[in-house]
């Protein structure tokens, strides 16, 4: 059982961070940061998969660099740049380098990335990803040929909580726990009063549910997110809060995330938080959350 | 109507149950339809329909509107309308005809150097297992980006693709659709769909001049 399962299992209130590989071989400073603000200090650890659509080191690799840091891994997966044959292969090297929280997305299209020119493969899907990793626990992998040996993984998905419209995300989470899913992670909450909506609409699934912080870097960048960031809403108040001078801002953005925490810690199970480069403020937010 | 097969005989026979209106395009016939075997399956089923229009070239949607507008009636009185053509005159049917559930007969296949005859506002890609009857009549594999099967991405930002503000987001198209004929549920569904590219690849029917 994964740290992050049993963590979980434990009914206790759970936090996960998340790191970005670099573009380009120099590790070292995303791993420190990982070691420094990181280890100890969360049930686990995201690696995003070319997050963005912006080319750079893969999430399996840095998974497994995790790993030897005796820091658990959730590997993300998305389906834009892997066939099948490619996400199952990557799934069984996952499990064969140790690596057992896998969380599956569908991914940014290439368009939006720093190479638009490419291919973009969407040959699977979130979902069907899932019933992929489904179907090669059961000792068969997706065409329905035999496996010579089984992986098992702890398998993780993400929805959008303050999507508007909100039914077609609901439904889709529905589909993703028939296809496998057993916790989720979901986009940035800046209204409690949406995650509230959401967190009745779905409180017939019985999965663990891990709400999405993303640190507020200034008012700006909430204000560009409400314009770009499909199912983020930051509402008007925070960001007249973030509207401070710049020396301010980390103390102000530190304070805000520990707030919603608060807020929300009786409705989910846990927090995913998500830096976005300010790892070193994760240690803060935790604090000031009282977690 | 390019290359179609009609789909699993199971499948349509369900259909009459709605008591449907059916429609049957001829037009581009010179390529390839089982239009004996339609014929057949109406003639078996007569007693099961509203009423049936032979037409030609159902993908032209002024043409369409007029078909429909002579058999109002019948469309009216029936549980459904089943169309047997090609994915695009399906896609017409169903965006003329918003409340009602529109039914494909036939999965349409892909056919080398063969596009379709006018321009048209909706894409048939010919995969060969055509999804309309999950989606309301609104291609998934056109209407989407990422030609996703089992849901919208999460990418839209009001309406709109992530990968191109200019278009509407197929999935919130399809919900939308969906609930306007009460048939949400089929999005509910425990059904994972994976496409399979053998049918554009192996499968797809060799035409014989």
């Amino acid at each position: 059982m994964t740290r992050l399962k049993e963590a979980l299992e434990s009914k206790k209130f759970v936090v996960t961070g998340e790191i970005g590989p670099p573009k380009g071989v120099n590790v070292e400073s995303c791993l420190e940061e990982a070691e420094k603000y990181l280890k100890g200090k969360v049930a686990a650890v995201n690696v995003t998969d070319i997050q963005s659509a912006v080319m750079r080191v893969g999430s399996l690799a840095i998974s497994k660099k995790l790993l030897e840091m005796d820091i658990e891994p959730v590997f993300q997966m998305t389906c834009r740049d892997r066939n099948r044959l490619a996400l199952e292969s990557d799934l069984l090297s996952a499990y064969v380098l140790g690596i057992r929280n896998v969380l599956a997305l569908t991914g940014d299209y290439v368009t939006l990335g720093d190479h638009p020119q490419s291919k973009p493969v969407f040959d699977l899907d979130s979902v069907s990803l899932l019933k992929a990793m489904k179907d090669l626990e059961s000792g068969k992998d997706l065409a329905g040929n035999e496996l010579d040996g089984a992986p098992s993984f702890f398998k993780g998905a993400v929805v959008t909580p303050c999507a508007d419209p909100l039914e077609p995300q609901v439904m889709k989470m529905e589909k993703k726990i028939f296809a496998g899913a057993e916790f989720f992670q979901t986009q940035a909450v800046y209204d409690i009063g949406l995650f509230e909506k959401f967190i009745k609409e779905v409180s017939h699934l019985k999965v663990p549910i891990l709400a999405g912080i993303v640190l507020l870097k200034s008012a700006g960048m909430a204000k560009f997110m409400n314009e770009n960031v499909s199912g983020v809403f930051v509402p008007d108040e925070l960001i007249k809060e973030m509207s401070v001078p710049k020396e301010d801002r980390r103390k102000k953005s530190v304070e805000i995330a520990a707030r919603l925490i608060k807020q929300m810690k009786d409705m989910c199970q846990g927090v995913h938080l998500m830096p976005l480069g300010w790892d070193k403020e994760v240690p803060n937010v935790i604090e000031s959350a009282g977690l | 109507m390019l290359i179609t097969k009609l789909k699993d005989r199971e499948e349509i026979i369900s259909f009459f149950d709605l008591r449907p209106f059916v429609f049957k395009c001829f037009g581009c016939k010179e390529v390839y339809f089982p239009e004996e075997e339609v014929d057949r399956l109406i003639e078996d089923n007569r007693n099961k329909i509203t009423g049936i229009a032979r037409v030609d070239y159902l993908c032209r949607e002024e043409f369409s509107k007029v078909y429909i507008e002579k058999v109002s009636l019948e469309i009216e009185r029936s549980g459904g309308v089943v169309v047997f053509s090609c994915g695009v005159g399906v896609q017409v049917i169903a965006k003329l005809l918003e409340e009602k559930k529109v039914l494909a007969g036939c999965d349409t296949y892909y056919l080398n150097g063969f596009q379709g005859l006018s321009v048209q506002d909706f894409n048939c890609q010919q995969c060969g297992e055509c999804y309309l009857n999950y989606t309301g009549g609104i291609c998934p594999i056109t209407a989407c980006s990422k030609g996703l099967l089992n849901g919208p991405c999460g990418g839209a930002k009001n309406g709109k693709c992530e990968v191109n503000p200019e278009m509407d987001c197929g999935w919130e198209l399809i919900y939308k659709r969906l609930k306007k004929i009460g048939k949400e549920e089929i999005l509910k569904k425990k059904k994972v769909l994976v496409r399979d590219y053998r049918r554009i690849i192996t499968e797809k029917p060799v035409v014989k001049e």
